[in-house]
């Protein structure tokens, strides 16, 4: 930033003013998408509090401890959690240069946040089936609105997965790909993360109060 | 004709092609919208025609729609701000003749059901599409140009955070032709717009226009908070950043802290109203309470984002037309992050009647009055920089004062609101509508006027001819007393809001009176478009070849430019020394470069943030008339085409070096003109 050449008939007592190479801005990406994930993470908190206000306003629908089935919501945490661990590994891959292997592991990836998916439709259709739809009580609507917005973002992760595989191989690691590899990591770790809110105080809560 | 309306909205009625559209809707029946669409069909015609006629569509669309240069996203923030407010302003004098003639005895033009729908969009249009695309515009011209870059962080999502917006407006507009709009007031509290009390898709507009406006508002927040942290020139740490740039800081992080509960509030509503959810409903464990306190949560901060950047614009006015250094600067940057966080612990005084208790109502109603404090230290800032002062009173100075005078009756009033027991005599009444507007129109508008005048020589290169601004000026100011300062009186005497009658006539003397002030407040807006029109046919009169209009008194960076300035801001990126940066450059003998430049990356302007945000609009009417192909589809087509973008790589070029030495020659002849202004 101070490597500025005084033009010649500047004075030693009259400052610089300009600057007569371009100054290196870092680049505001990673910034933007980090406060982009914060307003997301206001979204959620909303949806949190929704479910603290009305969550136990059960009104006759049926009560999580009958109807959650708590295994099968931890084997999809579990596909979570280690799709975070397999796209640590794509970054790894990617810093080294490597498209194959970044490939390799984002597809993983994609595969476990596919399943964590696919198990949660099953358990919406178990649900409406055994009686708690989002239409029979305003604690099972918030369960819906909250777990669904988090389905919502997984899914839509999803879809950018595959967008950036397909431009990864198009164009190789290039600096714009890598960029956008970061930004769709904060993304799946953040994700992640409100996973383990959701299953503490949605699943966790359910099955043991 | 109540009954009508539901036959019309009835659930019967839809149909997989059409959904709830039908000619039924379009209400033709109704004299006073027949007229004004065929106002707008005839004016917008020959807007058409005009622009059509003079082929102007592709200069629109390569130098304006698909820009993304900050100062023309600004320009047309502002002109959609200056469009909407006249919408807004025909709502609000629509309403001061109804009360006048109801509380005279005759019986009023307007239905209640149509009244309804008037002060519903007369507050969220004024809100939305008129307070926040001018304060947008005026944060998203200046303050690039305030902090020494060359464009935003983000240019293309800047252009398509203004299409969204615009989409947004264009909802509502259609919604004054096309079905009606909410009757529920501006914010909208279930469980009256829920599905059972408001069947008809007046609030699905409400919801929709807001959604596609606040994600564009969401993201152009990120986008200038990321832009002040990252793209500051050399040398401006953040305790030399002007005061505008502070207050834009401060206002981007209060949207991006609370646009994400509007969006979530208006889902969950939408929810409720659609799919037959329980959030907010009476019964199965809805709780209305829980939407009035996440709406507010959002609420109360909106009411600063929309005051702190004009308490920027102030800032720069009276310290360039006092020729003074602000005073306090410390002060004033602890001042606006004081009320930046107690913003957020407040939101509870807009419902003191509903029954918190008063321990949580006394909380409430000491951090609002806590409030006040900052604000009077910013206040006292002001008028210390005047004193001593070689004032100047031009347009934006008179502006300024006006604000001072009047801001400070609104805030004592929204003190005496903050106190739960007077609260519970004022809750609801007109003098709740006076409060709101003394501090909306004497601060927010004021301000934006100042702001409009004092850098419009900055955008467009000429002046504004200060005569036809000075009528604006004196018609609006004492047009806003004529018309608030009654309703002060009347809510004093328990007149409450949002009624379309009051048939009392020992009371009419003061409808009359405000309905007077409407009408000069409506002069005091000809009166500015006639400015307009005016300096523009006398533009070689009021040009300005300094760069630096204001008796080149100005302090900030902007005016180290020419007017208006070149797309690419500053040929070198400037280094900063001080505090009022082009303050101490003109004091320690700054010498502008000539020669010597290098190429300037700059960002390719894109349509794609114009496609994308109209399919979301697109999206938006499907879903308000329940037409789920229509929304289906454009919703596929929004996000295939955003995948479709990803793919373009080739965003930027480079400006080559011929370019700006042709540009910057023209600049040294403007100078060696001597227009000292």
């Amino acid at each position: 930033m101070n490597s500025v050449n005084p033009t010649a008939d500047q004075v030693d007592e009259t400052p610089v003013f300009y600057l007569k190479e371009e100054p290196h801005h870092a680049p505001g990406t990673l910034l933007g998408f980090w406060i982009y994930l914060m307003s997301d993470c206001l979204i959620f908190a909303a949806l949190f509090a929704t479910r603290a206000v009305v969550g136990s306003n059960y009104m006759g629908s049926p009560l999580p401890k009958d109807v959650f089935n708590i295994e099968l919501i931890l084997v999809s945490t579990f596909c979570l959690l280690f799709s975070s661990i397999t796209y640590g590994f794509a970054v790894l891959q990617m810093q080294q240069n490597k498209v194959n292997g970044t490939l390799m592991w984002l597809a993983i990836t994609g595969l476990l946040g596919a399943a964590f998916i696919g198990i949660e439709l099953y358990e919406f259709n178990h649900l409406i089936h055994a009686g708690a739809s989002p239409q029979s009580s305003a604690s099972w609507s918030s369960f819906y609105a909250l777990v669904g917005t988090h389905g919502l973002h997984v899914s839509f992760g999803l879809l950018w997965m595959v967008v950036l595989m397909v431009q990864v191989k198009m164009y190789a690691l290039t600096v714009a790909n890598m960029r956008r590899l970061f930004c769709l990591s904060m993304f799946w770790h953040f994700l992640d993360l409100v996973w383990l809110g959701v299953f503490s105080l949605v699943y966790l809560t359910g099955v043991l109060l | 004709m109540a009954s009508d309306y539901e036959a019309i909205y009835a659930d019967d009625r839809w149909s997989p092609v059409f959904g709830k559209l039908s000619w039924d809707v379009i209400p033709y029946y109704e004299p006073l919208v027949l007229m004004s669409f065929i106002g707008v069909v005839i004016g917008g015609g020959a807007l058409f025609g005009w622009v059509t006629y003079k082929k102007l569509w592709g200069y629109l669309w390569t130098e304006w729609f698909t820009s993304i240069d900050h100062k023309k996203i600004g320009i047309m923030y502002i002109i959609l701000g200056l469009v909407m407010l006249m919408r807004g302003f025909a709502d609000a004098i629509m309403m001061r003749v109804q009360q006048s003639l109801t509380s005279s005895g005759f019986d009023g033009y307007l239905d209640a059901h149509h009244y309804d729908q008037i002060f519903t969009a007369h507050g969220m249009i004024m809100i939305f599409f008129v307070a926040m695309p001018f304060v947008t515009g005026l944060m998203n011209y200046v303050m690039p140009l305030q902090i020494g870059a060359r464009d935003v962080a983000f240019p293309f999502l800047n252009n398509f955070s203004l299409w969204m917006t615009i989409g947004g407006a264009m909802l509502v507009n259609v919604s004054l032709f096309i079905g009606e709009f909410g009757q529920t007031g501006w914010l909208a509290y279930p469980p009256l717009s829920g599905i059972n009390f408001s069947p008809s898709v007046g609030v699905d507009y409400y919801i929709w226009a807001l959604q596609i406006a606040g994600i564009g508002t969401t993201l152009s927040g990120i986008n200038l908070l990321v832009t002040i942290v990252k793209m500051r020139a050399p040398g401006m740490t953040f305790m030399k950043m002007p005061v505008f740039t502070w207050t834009t800081l401060a206002t981007n992080v209060l949207i991006v802290a609370s646009f994400p509960v509007l969006t979530v509030v208006l889902a969950l509503l939408s929810l409720d109203r659609f799919l037959d959810m329980h959030f907010f409903t009476n019964d199965l464990g809805g709780n209305a309470m829980m939407y009035i306190n996440l709406i507010w949560i959002w609420g109360h901060p909106e009411v600063y984002i929309l005051i702190l950047p004009v308490f920027g614009v102030f800032t720069e006015v009276v310290a360039t037309h006092c020729r003074k250094q602000i005073f306090g600067y410390d002060s004033m940057v602890y001042a606006i992050v004081v009320i930046t966080i107690l913003s957020y612990i407040v939101w509870l005084h807009h419902f003191f009647t509903m029954g918190s208790g008063a321990s949580v109502n006394a909380f409430f109603g000491i951090t609002t009055m806590i409030i006040s404090i900052p604000t009077g230290a910013k206040i006292f800032n002001w008028l210390f920089t005047m004193y001593k002062g070689r004032i100047t009173y031009e347009l934006p100075m008179m502006w300024t004062i006006a604000f001072i005078i009047t801001f400070v009756i609104g805030g004592m009033t929204g003190v005496l609101l903050a106190v739960p027991p007077a609260d519970f005599v004022l809750h609801n009444s007109l003098f709740l509508v006076a409060h709101f507007h003394n501090v909306i129109i004497g601060g927010v508008v004021f301000g934006v006027f100042a702001g409009i005048t004092f850098w419009f020589p900055k955008a467009f290169g000429y002046r504004l001819d200060p005569y036809w601004g000075k009528v604006s000026f004196w018609f609006w100011v004492i047009g806003f007393y004529l018309a608030f300062m009654p309703l002060y009186a009347l809510g004093l005497m328990g007149v409450t809001r949002r009624l379309s009658q009051f048939p009392d006539t020992t009371l009419s003397t003061y409808f009359h009176v405000a309905t007077v002030g409407a009408l000069f407040i409506a002069v005091g807006i000809a009166a500015f478009v006639l400015q307009m029109v005016l300096s523009y046919l006398k533009r070689d009169e009021l040009r300005d070849d300094s760069g630096d209009p204001w008796g080149g008194d100005g302090r900030t960076l902007e005016w180290s430019t020419s007017s208006p300035p070149p797309k690419y801001n500053f040929a070198f990126t400037p280094q900063v020394h001080k505090f009022d940066t082009w303050w101490d450059m003109k004091q320690r003998g700054y010498v502008r470069p000539v020669d010597g430049f290098n190429p300037i990356h700059m960002p390719k302007n894109t349509g794609a943030g114009f496609v994308l945000a109209m399919l979301c609009t697109v999206m938006g009417f499907g879903l308000i008339w329940q037409i789920w192909w229509l929304a289906a589809c454009a919703f596929f087509a929004a996000v295939v085409g955003a995948i479709i973008h990803t793919f373009n790589y080739d965003r930027e070029y480079y400006i080559p070096v011929e370019e700006i030495e042709a540009v910057e020659a023209r600049r040294s002849e403007q100078l060696a003109k001597g227009n000292p202004a």
